[in-house]
């Protein structure tokens, strides 16, 4: 089992002699091989909750416990896919994705094969040479999700991992993760500030409030998706004409302005 | 008028090199026709020249220049590799480990600023005129850009970086030879100049007084012997080879920042 499960976890931030309420009353499980989305106004919390699964941060009361366990550091079984990439500069594709691979020592012809499987999937082929700074926003991102999925983690932790790409290579990066969730489902946990990448990709919809960032909804985007067929639309746009989407979408968008006044992204 | 830090053209730049070393002799020059100081202490720029070259071929102090040159750069290189294999791996550590910063910065801060020269006394009662007085002044010389510097360079690395090794569960050997070297490579390159400058200086310095071998040594025969084309043409092997040893390091520096 791979659960994250956060049981009244607390985040207080200390600024000199101030404080104040970051997370609260945040109680939430994301079940095996669940693809979980949390939504909500800048600086609500959501990236918080990613790092405290990931282990990078800790709550101030509370815990989060990942396969039963308080996550006390973090670790390749939790892999994390960061909005900036964060890919070695010095090392190249091939190089990045092998990085951690090598760490768990695998022997050398079990981890080419490994990658040369994510290269294939991520569509990443002729570039396995190339270093970071070559490649396009979009390609990076793709590096580093094929970093993150061949450690072979039992949860993924993403956060905004879209939100430096332009909106066309942000559409083909969303159509090939629903792929990738639907041939190797993992437990995800999913940041975005983006309703509509929030209802395609997730299985559940988390609506947080702004400060002191509380769960305000938990929408089930599932039920709707199996019920609507969804799945039987292979690109993004034809799935956002549902009135199903549709309906979901407004919803939450709705919820949502009512925590940031004028505008929902 | 041209805007201030605005590029030279290559052949005006060659012919503002020339325009200064011309200014530069014809004041030598100037200075020893008329007389102004006395001829045996001011030789004329072609007889230090001369002088140079007859070194190479003859003999003084007991050896050639370049068998001087070649005394001087062992233990230059000695030192410096010292400086640079224990002061690189201390700097990237401090800037890593918080506490190993705690220990090491009073100590270290303390000392760095005890000029190289400074050292000599000790050294020559610790550890002799043979090779470990100049190697531990060099040292001394060349130690503290490396630390600081490879500290720095870790200082000031891309935090998702060190997340990101961190949920990779890298191995703490990983950390320090993949991601916070690499990372901090300009920067201890930039390091490695500097300690590289303060090393031969230091070098130099140390050879006047501990070493019975070297071009320092070879400055205080020629001093003793009055002969001040000696000293004169010791200075310039000085500067070219320190200048050369700068070139190959910016060299060096400009090829790994060329890397993607």
């Amino acid at each position: 089992m791979s659960e994250i499960v956060f049981e009244n976890v607390q985040r207080i931030f200390k600024h000199r002699d101030s404080e104040f309420l970051a997370l609260d009353q945040i109680n939430l499980t994301v079940g095996e091989k669940e693809f979980v989305a949390i939504v909500g106004p800048s600086g609500c919390g959501k990236t918080t909750c990613m790092r405290m699964a990931a282990g990078l941060e800790f709550p101030s009361s509370g815990s989060v416990k990942v396969a039963g366990a308080a996550v006390k550091a973090p670790g390749p079984e939790r892999a994390v896919v960061f909005q900036q990439f964060a890919l070695f500069p010095w090392k190249t594709v091939y190089q990045n994705i092998e990085f951690g691979l090598r760490a768990k020592g695998i022997p050398a012809a079990e981890r080419r094969k490994t990658i040369e499987y994510y290269i294939n999937m991520m569509n990443l082929r002729g570039h396995e040479h190339a270093y970071p700074g070559q490649l396009s926003g979009g390609m990076q991102q793709r590096v580093a999700i094929a970093r993150a999925y061949s450690l072979d983690p039992a949860v993924l932790l993403m956060d905004e991992p879209f939100g430096a790409l332009d909106a066309q290579t942000r559409v083909v990066m969303q159509e090939e993760l629903v792929r990738l969730a639907r041939i190797n489902p993992r437990t995800v946990l999913f940041i975005t500030h983006a309703v509509e990448e929030a209802v395609y990709l997730a299985d559940r919809v988390v609506v947080m409030t702004s400060r002191p960032g509380k769960i305000k909804e938990i929408i089930d985007v599932k039920s709707v998706r199996e019920a609507e067929r969804w799945d039987e639309h292979a690109r993004i746009e034809d799935v956002m004409d549902q009135e199903s989407f549709v309906n979901l979408r407004t919803h939450i968008w709705k919820s949502l302005r009512e925590e940031h006044g004028t505008s929902a992204h | 008028m041209s805007a201030p830090g605005r590029k030279l053209s290559t052949s005006r730049f060659v012919i503002l090199t020339i325009a200064g070393a011309a200014t530069f002799l014809a004041i030598w020059y100037g200075a020893a026709l008329t007389g102004a100081a006395p001829p045996q202490f001011l030789p004329m720029p072609h007889e230090v020249i001369a002088r140079l070259i007859r070194l190479i071929w003859v003999p003084f102090a007991g050896a050639t220049l370049e068998q001087h040159l070649a005394a001087s750069f062992a233990r230059f290189a000695f030192g410096f590799g010292l400086a640079a294999l224990i002061g690189v791996p201390l700097g990237l550590l401090m800037g890593r480990f918080r506490w190993l910063d705690g220990i090491v910065s009073p100590v270290f801060n303390g000392l760095r600023f005890v000029p190289p020269i400074a050292w000599v006394p000790f050294a020559a009662l610790w550890m002799g005129t043979g090779i470990g007085g100049p190697v531990l002044i060099i040292f001394a010389g060349a130690f503290p850009p490396c630390v600081i510097n490879a500290q720095r360079g870790v200082k000031f690395i891309d935090r998702p970086l060190l997340e990101a090794s961190r949920t990779l569960g890298l191995t703490n050997v990983q950390v320090l030879t993949e991601v916070l070297f690499p990372a901090a490579l300009p920067s201890i390159i930039a390091g490695l100049r500097i300690s590289a400058g303060l090393g031969w200086m230091s070098l130099v310095g140390a050879e006047l007084i501990v070493a019975s071998s070297g071009i320092g040594n070879l400055l205080v025969k020629g001093q003793s012997a009055i002969d001040a084309s000696i000293v004169m043409a010791g200075m310039i092997a000085i500067g070219v080879v320190g200048a050369t040893i700068d070139i190959i390091l910016r060299w060096l520096q400009n090829r790994l920042s060329h890397t993607p």
